[in-house]
């Protein structure tokens, strides 16, 4: 039995490198992390001849410098992990840009198949291309497959599989392309220095390093640097041919190899290798068309504002339904527990902690399944790369990225939207900078959870103009998110844009398979991760609004109340009276007040009373506070929290009209005191799940961290301005 | 006859070679990555409802970019 081989696949963006994985694994395969990254680390098995093979899915790169997440990654798995064969996946019918990377990797030493992929269309668009040629010119086996079919994929196994085995034991053979009079003798210096001092040749060949230093690659340097004497040698070297090159060509090393790259794959291709049957008439293809029409000045943006609606309604429409499913599962769990379970703090652990902590969390999964099916589809067929296109010019003026739409929009953006599939919506954004700036500003929209609160305030104050303040608040929500983006992109997140270089791929139908594969692995991800980080936190806040419990000395007080009235009404029934409604009533408002003073006596209590000094310029006293805190898991809470500190016991977050006549009465509370509790609450922390999401996304605690403090102190700002000033 | 002009001038339609890339560091690295090299042939097939960014076509691909990108290569017509 021969040993299990390991496989990698590279690839461009958009040379079909995905579908290729899922064609060649099928259901087999994986998702994780790259420890630290947020770069998706997606392995898988396939079956050659019955025999198993490990394939891992390089994430899609153009090249193999060291700028993105992506690339560093491509090219440590290769170096580190010495895949027994790459193969690079490559868009027949942009085969020069593709063989860019094909080039880089041959020039690690890797062990190369090419799969060229796409030839109907490449045929389709009249090109002919000689794969035996290709391959006896390049000098690695060259396989054409269309990975939408399946077509070519089972013989490009085949024919990897037995140059691997052909190959197994002996030395990678890096390629060595001529980089011209200028670049090679000092090629040829820094090898044979990195040659006698045995500089980190057991991971990259001599000639590699050398050209990486003159790339001025920072990956390659930082790795280099603890070596010492020999990196900083390299790096003077490389630092002199620069000047040199400056001062004589007014050119510099990178461009210099990227030309001799480009000069060397030109050659090939020349030879014969591609022929094009109409190449004089350049044939207007379908998805050019389309692009009139989908880009056109008028009609793009108002296709694309329709496009974005349908999204955000199928979302909530539909993906409302499998939600109450799934909300009325855990009811009923939560019912069936109760009911099965004797009272006690353990029934109260398993009830309010457990069952519905999970069943939060739980419930956010169909809205995320159609959200990200309905993403995967925009991916796919090409037309995110179009709302980009179009958006660009709008958001690059608030430090953001064309793409930076689509979390926006869906966290509420649209009033109603949902934080958590808005953060993970960010996914989609290659630009870490634009991307952390979405991230931390798309919780700022105006939520669905966020809404019971506002239609609340709303009511209670402005009930005249209720529609026109939802919508100044859904615009409020806009605007703080543009700006806070702007101002984070001009302080703690700093620095050039990402550069937007990006391509349009053409127009196509998405695969079925690979919708649901995409669905399914993000979903997935989804569940398992947050669902256990989330239930230890709303088991934490469980506790904090539930310890430390009343004493018995503080409880007496109202166990004698409900005697006194209990005794109250048996005396009343012994007396004849029918009518006991009033007793109940009372027997209900003493629970209810020892509910408030247990509230008032645990973790939470004592924090929103601690905090008050500081929430009294925005306008909040303690009870608002709790309920703030309650917030923190979910918005819903706040409400019905409110109710609990009001001594009205537990209010139903969809009819609180008990609540809103307690405040419209109360004198405490003015319109001044309404508006900036309004604000608040749309700009405060972000609910924990979409903490636990902005971690995920943005791949440290300290990020999530900082939404939630950030946040709450602009927040607090914004509400003590407009309170302080609505006061006057 | 030719004229070398900056790319952002190129009209809807019209078609160049690209004479000289000047961006160096990252944002030299990705339009090189994209394949925009002396030499290559490029069309501007659209511009973004608020002109900004441009949409290219090379040989077999489209591709996007901003103005003040584009400002960093030069055309020949």
């Amino acid at each position: 039995m021969s040993k299990k081989l390991t496989l990698a696949l590279a690839g461009n963006p958009n040379s079909g490198k995905t579908t290729a994985f899922n064609a060649i694994t099928g259901a087999r395969q994986h998702v994780g992390n790259y420890p630290g990254i947020t770069v998706d680390k997606k392995q898988g098995t396939a079956y050659v001849d019955g025999r198993e093979v490990h394939v891992i899915d390089l994430p899609g790169t153009y090249s193999l410098t060291a700028y993105t997440m992506e690339e560093v990654v491509a090219r440590s798995v290769v170096a580190d992990e010495r895949p027994d064969m790459v193969v690079d996946v490559v868009n027949a019918g942009a085969l020069e840009r593709n063989l860019y990377l094909a080039v880089q990797l041959m020039e690690m030493g890797a062990p190369l198949t090419l799969a060229l992929n796409m030839m109907d269309e490449a045929k389709k668009q009249g090109m002919r291309i000689d794969a035996q040629k290709l391959s006896s010119l390049l000098g690695v086996p060259v396989v054409e497959t269309v990975a939408r079919t399946g077509e070519g994929v089972d013989e490009l196994m085949l024919k990897a599989v037995s140059t691997a085995d052909a190959k197994a034991g002996k030395p990678w053979e890096p390629l060595a392309i001529s980089y011209g009079p200028d670049l090679d003798p000092v090629i040829e210096e820094m090898v044979a220095l990195i040659n006698k001092e045995q500089f980190l040749t057991d991971r990259y060949p001599a000639r590699w390093v050398a050209i990486k230093y003159l790339e001025n690659d920072e990956e390659m340097q930082r790795i280099g640097r603890p070596f010492g004497a020999v990196a900083s040698e390299l790096e003077s070297r490389a630092a002199e041919v620069a000047e040199h090159l400056d001062a004589t060509l007014k050119t510099y090393p990178e461009a210099v190899i990227a030309d001799y790259r480009y000069g060397y794959i030109s050659s090939i291709l020349r030879q014969g290798v591609v022929s094009r049957l109409d190449s004089m008439q350049e044939r207007l293809a379908f998805s050019d068309k389309l692009d009139q029409l989908l880009t056109h000045r008028m009609f793009g943006p108002l296709i694309m504002l329709g496009i974005l609606f349908l999204i955000y309604q199928i979302t909530f429409t539909i993906g409302e339904i499998p939600m109450g499913w799934l909300e009325s599962l855990f009811g009923w769990l939560n019912e069936t527990v109760s009911a099965a379970m004797p009272d006690g703090m353990l029934k109260s652990l398993v009830v309010s902690g457990i069952i519905d902590g999970v069943g939060g969390v739980m419930g956010f999964v169909p809205l995320i399944m159609f959200m990200f099916l309905q993403i995967a589809f925009l991916e796919d067929s090409g037309y995110m790369a179009r709302i980009a296109y179009m958006l660009d010019r709008v958001f690059r003026y608030f430090g953001l990225h064309g793409c930076s739409v689509m979390p926006f929009i869906v966290s509420g953006g649209i009033a109603g939207g949902c934080a958590v599939p808005g953060v993970m919506a960010s996914r989609t954004l290659r630009s870490p900078k634009e991307k952390l700036a979405t991230l931390l500003t798309a919780p700022f929209m105006a939520c669905g959870a966020k809404l019971p609160v506002f239609l609340l305030v709303v009511g209670v104050f402005f009930a005249d103009n209720e529609a026109s303040v939802m919508f100044m608040l859904t615009l409020a929500g806009w605007i703080s998110a543009l700006l806070v983006a702007k101002l984070l992109r001009s302080t703690v997140i700093k620095g050039e844009a990402t550069p937007f270089v990006m391509e349009l791929p053409p127009y196509r139908v998405p695969t079925f398979r690979g919708l649901l594969i995409h669905t399914w692995e993000r979903t997935w991800q989804y569940i398992k991760k947050a669902g256990t980080v989330i239930l230890a936190i709303s088991i934490l806040l469980w506790l904090a609004m539930t310890f430390p419990k009343l004493s018995v000395e503080q409880i007496a007080p109202f166990d004698t109340q409900r005697a006194a009235v209990t005794a109250q009404m048996e005396e009343a029934k012994a007396a004849g009276q029918e009518d006991l409604a009033g007793f109940e009533e009372r027997l209900a408002d003493i629970d209810n007040v020892q509910s408030e003073e247990a509230l008032r006596n645990s973790v939470a209590g004592r924090m929103g009373i601690a905090i008050e000094p500081v929430t009294k310029w925005a306008g909040f006293e303690w009870r608002t506070n709790i309920a703030l805190v309650g917030g923190f898991a979910a918005k819903e809470v706040i409400v019905s929290t409110l109710g609990t500190a009001y001594s009205l016991g537990e209010v139903d977050a969809e009819e609180a009209q008990p609540l809103a006549d307690r405040i419209a009465n109360d004198p405490h509370w003015t319109p001044a005191n309404g508006v900036a509790l309004l604000l608040f609450v749309l700009l405060y922390a972000p609910c924990f799940v979409t903490v636990v999401a902005i971690k995920q996304e943005s791949g440290s605690w300290g990020w999530a961290i900082f939404s939630t403090v950030f946040n709450t102190a602009f927040a607090l700002l914004v509400a003590t301005a407009v309170y302080q000033i609505g006061s006057l | 006859m030719s004229t070398i002009i900056p790319l952002r001038e190129l009209q809807v339609g019209q078609k160049a070679h690209i004479s000289q890339v000047t961006a160096s560091g990252e944002l030299g690295r990705r339009i090189r990555d994209m394949g925009l090299i002396p030499g290559a042939e490029v069309e501007v097939t659209g511009r973004a409802p608020l002109r900004d960014p441009v949409a290219l076509r090379l040989t077999g691909f489209t591709l996007s970019l901003r103005n003040n990108e584009a400002d960093h290569i030069t055309v020949e017509i």
